[in-house]
């Protein structure tokens, strides 16, 4: 906090100085700074302590020291949630990768109608979670959505009353929203690749599988992991979704940690063990940032995570 | 990265080089595994989004009765009707204040710290702040609701759109200062070097020259911050209890509690709150996707 002294401005004019002109720089810093620090970092620190507390939400807050901790720990609901929020990783990594590269790698083509695409392509990251859950909601009513209007057995199903259906119903929206993005980002990665590598592999007589295997696939080596950690950090926070969608439901069949943390504590009124999960949250987060950044070896991943 | 590499200062050279490709190479077979995907992808896009706007049209009786992919046979405006005679005007206006009235300090705040951090990088303070916004990127905004509730509660800004507010322009804030100060970092140096030469004051130089410098990005950032408030859910669930302080997303989650068997008139509600961003996207879409993809092109 040196810098932030005020030091060079005693005597000397305003403007002609070297320490005046640095003395009103941080300055410039401490709105942000300050909203920043009351509304992100204190309540960073503040889910620690309140992990270590008592409160109903309405109440005094009261120190009860590893209650909640115990609590937490000792409850099935944990490793419930956590294997649910692992899957719900797994699953939507698994179907949006692929994809997004495939899609990518023809968006950053040469079709004269690509911009037609592109322009509807986009329109799911435009909806809010809210409204994308809304409408599937209605869409797979089993009596009054698609399948039944259309009269098609397969798709007249309890698609939000089954677990297994549920959750595969999740990953399909969590696709639907967000395959798009990471295809802009394939798509931009996809067009950093300097074509002379593309000249040099047609002179050897390499086909369209084999470049896309042994150019386009490790060039693209960044991105992917740019886009992995987007993805895997950013299915932690999956909550607007989710709570809309199934509510966590059938039964626990969707409650992943996020939930879990708002269903303790703003509906069961339980804000210690609440605290102590989004404690946990932040912790899978960070552990899984900072894997995939050492998986890329570079200094990007964490630079590059985006909170809410 | 494409869209994203447009800088302040070769932003018409960068647009021109996204708009006129180089043709295909003689000789590349289509790529059809990526054109299939492409395709498919389009389809599974698009057709929820055509259910969407052609049963936002229909009457709740046709609705049940006819094919749900035909278009509808009497287009109505009941729906949209109901929709807006139920407060919707009011959760519009609601979602406005809260966008507007945190996205403008919000990106003043982080252009000004984005300024600092680039032009006092000597500074320790600066860089400790540099270090924090970074930090924040990764703080997920669920992790940190419950003592977000406690100080807005203890402000007493309980169920208020200030208490929206402040907590949006927070979580805005890190990646902001991240993005902008890239932008910032292209200024050519010389340019700062001559401001200081002719007199000019850090903060004349930041109006003058960084800022009209570096519009197109503060563009970017404005628009990506205001789509991710304008569809925040978890902040007015938590923050706010009585409807007439409700915006829009909470509404349409409301609403679609109350009318779960008049699907046109929940679908017209989702048209109806989706509307303001397509027109937005309508209007900018190149600056929307850099927007959404800020930070990814440095």
């Amino acid at each position: 906090m040196t810098a932030f002294a005020p030091s060079g401005r005693r005597g000397t004019p305003p403007t002609a100085t070297r320490g005046a002109r640095d003395g009103v720089l941080p300055w410039l810093a401490v709105p942000a700074l300050a909203v920043f620090v009351a509304f992100g970092v204190i309540p960073l620190i503040g889910v620690l302590l309140l992990s270590f507390t008592s409160w109903d939400g309405l109440g005094e807050i009261q120190i009860s020291g590893l209650t909640s901790w115990r609590a937490v720990l000792a409850d099935p609901g944990l490793p419930h949630a956590l294997w649910v929020t692992f899957l719900v990783m797994a699953a939507s990594w698994a179907v949006q990768t692929p994809a997004s590269i495939l899609i990518g790698v023809f968006l950053a083509g040469h079709q004269r109608y690509r911009a037609v695409l592109a322009v509807l392509y986009f329109i799911p990251l435009l909806l809010s979670s809210a409204a994308i859950a809304i409408t599937y909601k209605a869409l797979l009513d089993p009596n009054f959505g698609l399948g039944a209007g259309l009269h098609i057995g397969l798709l007249t199903q309890d698609w939000l009353g089954e677990p297994v259906l549920a959750f595969s119903v999740v990953i399909f929206v969590v696709s639907w929203q967000f395959i798009p993005f990471h295809s802009l980002i394939y798509q931009g990665g996809v067009r950093q690749i300097p074509r002379t590598m593309y000249e040099a592999a047609e002179i050897d007589g390499a086909g369209r599988v084999r470049k896309f295997f042994s150019i386009t696939l490790p060039q693209l080596k960044y991105t992917i992991i740019t886009s992995s950690t987007l993805m895997v950090v950013g299915s932690l926070t999956f909550f607007d979704l989710i709570f809309v969608l199934t509510a966590g439901g059938p039964g626990d069949a969707t409650r992943v940690l996020a939930l879990d943390m708002y269903k303790r504590g703003f509906q069961a009124n339980l804000m210690g063990p609440a605290s102590a999960i989004a404690v946990i949250l932040v912790l899978v987060g960070l552990a899984l940032a900072l894997f995939l950044r050492r998986l890329g070896g570079r200094d990007t991943g964490a630079s590059q995570l985006e909170g809410a | 990265m494409g869209v994203t590499h447009t800088t302040g200062l070769d932003r018409a050279a960068a647009s021109s080089r996204t708009h006129r490709r180089p043709p295909r190479p003689r000789g590349e077979r289509p790529n059809w595994l990526g054109g299939a995907a492409g395709w498919l992808w389009l389809v599974v896009v698009v057709v929820p989004i055509y259910w969407i706007v052609i049963t936002s049209f229909k009457s709740q009786s046709t609705y049940y009765a006819t094919n749900p992919l035909a278009p509808p046979g009497e287009p109505t405006l009941a729906n949209y009707k109901l929709v807006i005679e139920s407060d919707f005007p009011l959760y519009f206006l609601n979602s406005l204040i809260v966008t507007v009235g945190a996205v403008v300090p919000a990106v003043a705040f982080a252009f000004m710290a984005a300024y600092a951090i680039v032009r006092g990088r000597a500074g320790r303070f600066l860089r400790a702040v540099n270090s924090l916004f970074l930090m924040g990127l990764a703080i997920p905004l669920q992790a940190t609701i419950i003592p977000i509730y406690l100080i807005i509660i203890r402000l007493r800004l309980y169920d208020s759109l200030t208490a929206l507010i402040l907590p949006s322009m927070a979580f805005a804030i890190p990646l902001s200062v991240l993005v902008l100060a890239n932008f910032i970092r292209d200024v050519p140096k010389e340019l700062f070097e001559s401001m200081r030469l002719d007199g000019a004051t850090e903060t004349m130089t930041l109006w003058r020259l960084a800022f009209p410098l570096t519009r197109p990005a503060v563009v970017t950032v404005t628009i990506y911050n205001a789509l991710t408030i304008w569809n925040g859910f978890l902040l007015p669930l938590i923050l706010t209890q009585s409807p007439e302080k409700r915006t829009l997303p909470l509404a349409l989650w409301s609403f679609q509690g109350q009318y779960s068997v008049n699907v046109p008139a929940v679908l017209a509600s989702v048209m109806l709150t989706t509307l303001p961003i397509l027109v937005l996207y309508v209007l900018g879409r190149r600056q929307l996707l850099s927007g959404l993809t800020a930070g990814f092109g440095k």
